[in-house]
């Protein structure tokens, strides 16, 4: 069984909830597929068993002696990646797309692509099963496809955790959006968790994750966290989920509790299993997961 | 006052812009955003917002005023003609982004619209003259204003649109170049922060003070080192969390230019769509405050009354 937990609003509680998933499941392999800021390897400090090196892209970088600053390339690029700066053509960085078209169309075969290499996928072992993570170095793209290989990673993980008899279910850590790693995360899935807050701005972002989900034909569930910051708009967003025909999973209070625990490396569910926060997610995941008590 | 001496000169002073940013979500962005922009408003100091988080768009929410139009933002995808197509595949050989896909035998040829980057490559492969262009949508850019010369400008990018970064870039351009702008960015530290913050004088960082937030902060301000932006930290729901990120501010030499307490007032505000500093004087002087920092520690005066 896999679960995708995302919000669209970023900041709602998706990571803090799904380790608190994590920790109360039997074998997990929880794959943290925010690879943009991978938080959930802080708590858990998995194992280093395998590093792959993800090539996001390739950038063209120009060679200014082969150069002869026709400006060819320049009339070709659809990204303004290319500007003549006083008779000398400049690729820049951060604005190419990596198409190649500027090299393929140089007279004088002044451009080369280079790999975008510097993101990694990370997997080992960590306290309730095997974990899974990807890092993104700044500035790249393609995160979508990054996902792809942590989901890779994390279904042949628990193919090996089935294979020792037991029945792991693979929890994924969304990226915050509702753009291409987002939509890589909730691909396939047996069920979208979506992650919400009882804001104006939460009930916003929700409606868009829940279309993005929609139009991929996944059974979505929303919780509703926080809930006791804004009673009034929390019935709101329960009351727009019960149009829609989308359940509530649960709904979880506000408390210090939850950064307590993160302050101290542990999950909610971990550093205080008793209290009702804890409680409201453990529910929450049985429903999720049709484990019983 | 800016406005009178702006009035005064043939040509308007090059627009100032600080983006409002952070690793991770969530963190308070759009309440800084939209409070630092009633703070100018309030301050009769001419000002856009311009919401760059283009997933998810929220700083309309928290305004009311005049819609003044808005435009879609579109990219080209190419159009096969399978009269002229000879199924050679140089197109799909040139494609980079694998939106073109052909069964040679059959013969067949699909675009697949959501994976081109539109590039234009194909049509330079294509040698038959069967490649045309059309132009699909991305996503809106929306201008309202709140009073008179203080517009917000909206990127909103469609949902299952792979990037949000075109109608970020053309949110930014639609902002012009007068007065101060704000760019409210999304969240992480990708392509689209480094399209927003790349276009910004001064970035001030909003953090949480908890492990995750300290995590993606440090991610965010290695990155802006790499691209020689300046920075000042927000940290905000302080009072929750640990004491690390004021160590790691002191040792990077990062100024702390506000600390927001966690203050159910302040949810309470942010979660109805209000603005905190036109809803409470206290909220005006701190985030008065806040702009004051943030001028002062950009080294540029010539945006203060």
């Amino acid at each position: 069984m896999e679960i995708a937990v995302i919000s669209g609003k970023g900041g709602t509680g998706k990571s803090s909830i799904t380790a608190a998933f994590a920790a109360l499941g039997r074998q997990v392999v929880l794959a943290d597929c925010d690879v943009d800021a991978a938080n959930l390897y802080l708590l858990f400090n998995p194992s280093h068993e395998e590093e792959q090196v993800y090539i996001s892209g390739q950038k063209a970088v120009i060679d200014a002696t082969v150069c002869t600053s026709c400006g060819v390339c320049i009339g070709y690029c659809r990204f303004d990646a290319i500007t003549d700066h006083e008779g000398r053509v400049e690729i820049s960085e951060t604005a190419c797309d990596g198409c190649h078209l500027c090299a393929r169309v140089c007279p004088e075969k002044a451009i080369a692509m280079v790999d975008s290499d510097r993101s990694r996928m990370v997997a080992g072992d960590f306290r309730y099963g095997k974990m899974v993570y990807g890092r993104l170095a700044p500035g790249e793209e393609n995160s979508g496809k990054l996902v792809n290989m942590v989901r890779a990673k994390a279904a042949e993980l628990s193919v090996a955790l089935l294979e020792k008899g037991y029945q792991p279910v693979i929890l994924l850590d969304g990226p915050p959006g509702i753009g291409c790693p987002v939509i890589s995360t909730i691909t396939g899935v047996d069920h979208v968790v979506i992650v919400t807050e009882p804001s104006l701005s939460g009930l916003h972002d929700l409606q868009r994750a829940a279309t993005v989900a929609r139009g991929m034909n996944r059974p979505i569930s929303v919780v509703l966290n926080k809930w006791d910051l804004h009673p009034g708009l929390s019935d709101q967003i329960t009351a727009w989920c019960r149009d829609q025909g989308i359940g509530i999973a649960g709904r979880i209070p506000f408390s210090e509790v939850v950064v307590e625990a993160m302050v101290r490396g542990l999950a909610v569910t971990e550093y205080a299993p008793g209290h009702q926060v804890s409680q409201a997610i453990s529910m929450i995941y049985k429903l999720l997961t049709g484990e019983k008590g | 006052m800016l406005l009178k001496s702006a009035s005064a000169k043939p040509v308007s002073e090059p627009a100032l812009r600080i983006a409002v940013a952070s690793g991770k979500g969530g963190t308070g962005k759009t309440m800084v955003s939209t409070n630092l922009f009633y703070t100018l408003l309030n301050a009769q100091n001419p000002a856009s917002l311009v919401d760059c988080d283009a997933e998810a768009p929220n700083d309309l929410l928290f305004f009311k005023g005049e819609a003044e139009g808005s435009y879609e933002v579109t990219q080209m995808v190419p159009v096969i003609d399978a009269e002229r197509c000879t199924y050679c595949g140089r197109c799909r050989d040139y494609c980079h982004y694998n939106a073109i896909f052909i069964l040679s035998l059959v013969p067949m040829i699909r675009v697949m619209e959501e994976l081109c980057h539109g590039c234009g490559a194909c049509s330079v492969a294509c040698r038959y003259s069967a490649i045309t262009e059309k132009e699909v949508s991305l996503g809106r850019v929306s201008r309202m204003v709140v009073s008179a010369g203080y517009p917000v400008i909206e990127a909103r990018m469609n949902e299952g649109v792979y990037s949000p970064v075109p109608v970020i870039k053309e949110a930014i351009r639609e902002a012009g170049t007068e007065g101060i702008i704000l760019l409210d960015a999304p969240p992480g530290t990708s392509c689209s922060f480094i399209q927003t913050v790349s276009r910004a004088d001064y970035v001030v960082l909003v953090t949480e003070p908890t492990p995750f937030g300290l995590s993606d902060l440090r991610q965010s301000v290695e990155t802006l080192k790499t691209i020689g932006k300046p920075c000042g930290v927000v940290v905000n729901r302080a009072g929750l969390g640990h004491r690390e990120v004021y160590d790691y501010l002191a040792v990077e030499q990062i100024p702390l230019l506000m600390e927001i307490p966690f203050d159910r007032e302040l949810a309470a505000f942010y979660a109805r769509g209000k603005v905190a500093s036109a809803e409470s004087p206290l909220w005006r002087e701190k985030f008065n405050l806040l702009l004051t920092n943030i001028l002062s520690h950009n080294g540029n005066s010539r945006h203060q009354r």
